[in-house]
């Protein structure tokens, strides 16, 4: 489809999309009820269009977009898993969804419930002892927890702690939340094995560390093995360990944060619990705690008394509120749904095939991509690009998978792999879905030795080719003018 | 296998083969042995469809929603009306399965919808642009205080009006408390913003201000004032603004003001029990790279095609890390395609009428209300959509008895402001008939 246009593009001047019924109160004009000065005088930018001409258009738009009930997106790190459809039934559900925030406590027990309920499947799933729903989202959560860090720290007197550890393969979000919680950043080497190197974070574990945050298994889709010595070497120099659960989807059923030894946690309801991603968010962010953390976690704190549910703010020594109201609510119903869904056996056995599936395709691809660490993967992998091949770049590669209907991996991700293709399959791809794509993947490799220009002008197949993000950033155009 | 997993048992053991190991088990031998779970996890056993909805049903029946009551409840979260083709749109999987736009060649629709969101955006307060979007009209506040500061390094003060909304200022105080910002409350003269408590407060610390209008009390402010005094002080003018208000009431944009933010949820989103939102920023040519979150912005294919990517990608988390102007890395995208689509279906006229019944309506219902003598206004000031009403009962009590009616009362004002006893504060949107005033002012007579 070649549409080209946005909906101020298809504007004209006394087309209406909607109707309000009349007033039927004496209509005053805006003079007489606000003074002159508060009234706008500049003209709104607003289209006018009919109601078929919003659908048209937005329908339009939408076939330019590609998500995961269009085709396979490995897109690592990000767990692309397919959204159910029940979730999205249950979400709208009027009676769910129509709820004010601030009705009385009686009006809404179904919807504390749901909550409540939430909070403690999700604590089960990680072992933690508490789990709060209010952060929208990872980062969100991130900082969150480190914050519930400083509290504890604060809350011991013990002010010296300036410092957080994160690993070089972590999330972009880990340093960029330490700093925003006013901590200072620091970073450790990983290992040739892509683990934690242990010489490395002994050498900066001192009295002035508050933490550290890593995720396991890593941003390379590796379980950190001694995540026992880890454990025991922050709480001996008195840090707390922070565990991004951005791969939360290896581990449902077979491990569990809280048992590690992690003391406080983020989930991403819309990675793991397979809450969509809306082109961007909503997300949701929910932190779990060990006991000695519970204290201090925002209001209110959705508790029980009584078979009565209720939103409870006398916490004296809560960090406070990270969010307006309560959460994500939305997000948190489609995961409600999700994980009633599944099971217990459901989600362990959703962990163990999104881990079959990496490991299949990351044996199927490495006698052509290079793997930079050879062993046992868990639900993701990351290939270092091609093989004795330096003239594609992984980004050639990436918008050559665009050409054969892919959403690709992400890409340049970990930092610490140059080239770096970083796949997730997810438990919802079928075993046909993986060997297409592994074809496509082979495929490419021989484009790259054989017609190397293919891959450097790709994609060649989609409606927009390669765009100048250059151009962007200098010649900034960021609204639509007449 | 559970039904969202296709694997077969065959097609198991032809991948362990490629593999090399025997059992599933043999791929998590890397979790040391004290971690492996060796029991199922303490959760029901999963439900079939038919199960869950049954559920569902009967949890869903021990709330009361606003399609039940009448709602004169706003405070941050309004019931407006949302045609319907916002959900048709909404519901195309095309959009609600994607995520962030990090491949621009195959996820032109969020883009679009994102650049028509910021030029709309933009637009309505008046500002050179908007973001993408952040989580919510709270942790707007928090992020445009943080661009005050780190525009003004010497600073270390933000002044907040008291006429913000609590929750805002709330969520403030927690981020702020971090980063060695001192938070500085401004005083309200009769429900609006002390303009000289205000001028006694600005000094060389003051990186910004913030303020509301229409305020927490349903007030539009006189920012004038307020923009020329903080400029005077060379501080940045932040203004929370409840958008919906922006179709007849003059943009934060054209009072000169720095940075607008606020929250969009008026905008076809659902009440949702206060989540997820919309949370809005936009701000001057001057201070764009210094705004969060992600941007769109327009460019060309290589064969000259208009195109849109996401762009200013230097200022963000996953390039800059720990230099990075904030944390955040997912935006509200499916929210905001919600709002553009409200905006698009509504329209410039649709959107001055939504706001000249509004105030008319609220106007009308101020008058009912009051005619008895039983009730007064509090502040004699004017209104957008909220008002605040005085009584002589507890609001709890008013609310209770109103609630027995279906009809769902007005915000406590106690629960925040000591001062404010038995002030309630009744929103009334366009979705509000004359028949619905009319009855609320006849229960509250006989209350």
């Amino acid at each position: 489809m070649n549409y080209d246009k946005l909906i101020f593009e298809i504007s004209k001047e006394g087309r209406r999309g909607s109707s309000l019924p009349e007033m039927n109160i004496e209509k005053k004009e805006l003079n007489e009820l606000v003074p002159e000065k508060f009234i706008r005088t500049s003209e709104l930018n607003l289209p006018e269009v009919a109601e078929g001409d919003v659908v048209r258009h937005y329908t339009r738009l939408s076939a330019m977009n590609y998500g995961v009930d269009s085709g396979f997106y490995p897109l690592g790190s990000c767990t692309m898993k397919y959204n159910p459809k029940i979730n999205e039934e249950v979400a709208a559900n009027p009676k769910l969804a129509n709820v004010h925030p601030y009705q009385a406590e009686e009006t809404v027990q179904g919807s504390l419930e749901i909550m409540y309920d939430l909070s403690g499947m999700l604590s089960e799933i990680s072992g933690m002892d508490t789990v709060t729903l209010q952060p929208a989202a990872g980062a969100h959560g991130e900082l969150t927890g480190i914050m519930l860090i400083k509290a504890y720290h604060r809350s011991r007197g013990d002010l010296k702690r300036t410092k957080v550890i994160t690993p070089d393969s972590a999330h972009g979000t880990n340093p960029a939340t330490i700093n925003m919680a006013g901590f200072e950043a620091v970073e450790i080497k990983s290992n040739e094995n892509g683990e934690v190197d242990i010489e490395s974070l002994k050498a900066v574990l001192d009295d002035e560390v508050a933490g550290f945050m890593l995720t396991n298994p890593n941003t390379l889709g590796l379980f950190e093995r001694n995540i026992k010595e880890i454990a025991e070497l922050v709480h001996e120099a008195g840090g707390l360990l922070y565990y991004d659960g951005a791969n939360m989807n290896a581990i449902m059923g077979k491990t569990r944060p809280g048992d590690m030894g992690f003391d406080v946690m983020h989930f991403n309801l819309h990675k793991t619990f397979s809450t969509p991603h809306g082109g961007g968010g909503p997300g949701s962010g929910p932190v779990g705690v060990k006991k000695k953390l519970e204290k201090f976690l925002p209001v209110p704190v959705v508790s029980k008394n009584n078979e009565k549910y209720f939103l409870d703010y006398d916490r004296p020594e809560s960090m406070g509120k990270v969010k307006g109201f309560y959460g994500n609510y939305g997000v948190m119903l489609k995961a409600y749904a999700y994980i009633l869904t599944m099971g217990a056996k459901g989600l362990r056995e959703a962990s163990e095939m999104a881990v079959l599936n990496a490991n299949y395709m990351m044996n199927k691809l490495k006698d052509y991509y290079k793997l930079p660490i050879d062993r046992v993967c868990k639900h993701e992998f990351v290939l270092d690009g091609l093989i004795d091949n330096h003239e594609v770049s992984t980004l050639d590669i990436a918008k050559r998978l665009l050409d054969y209907g892919y959403h690709p991996p992400t890409i340049y991700f970990p930092l610490i792999v140059h080239e770096a293709l970083m796949s997730e399959p997810t438990e919802t791809e079928s075993k046909e879905t993986l060997d297409e794509f592994i074809e496509a993947m082979i495929a490419i490799s021989k484009e790259a030795k054989e017609n190397p220009e293919i891959l450097k002008n790709a994609p060649s197949t989609t409606n927009i080719k390669r765009i100048d993000e250059v151009r962007a950033a200098r010649d900034l155009i960021l609204k639509w003018e007449k | 296998m559970h039904k969202f997993i296709p694997n077969t048992k065959n097609d198991i053991l032809e991948m362990l083969e490629v593999i090399g190991v025997k059992d599933v088990n043999d791929l998590f031998l890397d979790i040391p042995e004290e971690f492996r779970l060796t029991n199922e996890l303490d959760l029901q056993s999963g439900m079939s469809e038919i199960e869950l909805r049954k559920h569902i049903f009967n949890v869903a029946n021990k709330n009361k929603s606003i399609d039940e009551l009448t709602c004169f409840l706003g405070a941050g979260a309004y019931d407006h009306y949302k045609p319907s083709v916002i959900n048709a749109i909404a519901s195309r999987s095309e959009f609600y399965t994607a995520y962030t736009p990090y491949q621009p060649e195959i996820s032109q629709g969020t883009l679009r919808i994102i650049f028509e969101y910021q030029t709309m955006m933009s637009g309505l307060t008046g500002m050179y642009a908007a973001n993408a979007s952040l989580y919510d009209g709270q942790t707007a506040v928090v992020e445009s205080a943080i661009m005050a500061i780190q525009s003004k390094r010497k600073c270390d003060t933000i002044l907040v009006s008291k006429s913000v909304h609590p929750e805002s200022r709330k969520v403030l105080k927690t981020y702020l408390s971090h980063q060695n910002i001192n938070i500085v409350e401004i005083e309200m003269n009769d429900g609006v913003t002390d303009l000289e408590d205000l001028k006694g407060k600005l000094d060389k610390d003051v990186a910004g201000v913030i303020v509301q209008s229409p305020n927490f009390f349903g007030i539009i402010e006189d920012i004038e004032p307020i923009v020329e005094a903080t400029h005077a002080n060379k501080s940045i003018l932040i203004q929370s603004v409840d958008p919906m208000s922006l179709g007849i009431l003059k943009s934060p944009g054209e009072m000169g003001v720095d940075i607008a933010v606020g929250d969009a949820q008026c905008f076809g989103n659902p009440i949702n029990f206060g989540g997820p939102y919309l949370g809005f920023i936009a701000t001057t040519k001057k201070l764009l790279r210094k705004i969060p979150g992600r941007i769109v912005g327009e460019s060309a294919d290589k064969d000259g095609k208009r195109a849109f990517v996401l762009t200013l990608q230097a200022r963000e988390q996953h390039i800059r890390r720990e230099r990075a102007t904030s944390n955040i890395c997912s935006n509200q995208g499916l929210n905001a395609l919600l709002a553009t689509v409200y905006l698009s279906t509504i329209g410039k006229e649709g959107l001055k009428e939504v706001g000249m019944q509004c105030i008319n309506k609220a106007n009308y219902a101020i008058k009912k209300v009051t005619e008895s003598g039983k009730y007064a206004l509090k502040f004699n000031k004017s209104v957008f959509k909220e008002f605040a009403i005085e009584g002589k009962n507890d609001v709890a009590e008013i609310n209770e008895k109103l609630l027995n009616e279906n009809i769902l009362g007005g915000y406590d004002l106690s629960k925040e402001y000591e001062e404010l006893n038995k002030v309630s504060l009744y929103a009334v949107t366009e979705k509000r008939t004359k028949e619905d005033i009319d009855t609320l002012s006849e229960i509250l007579e006989v209350i």
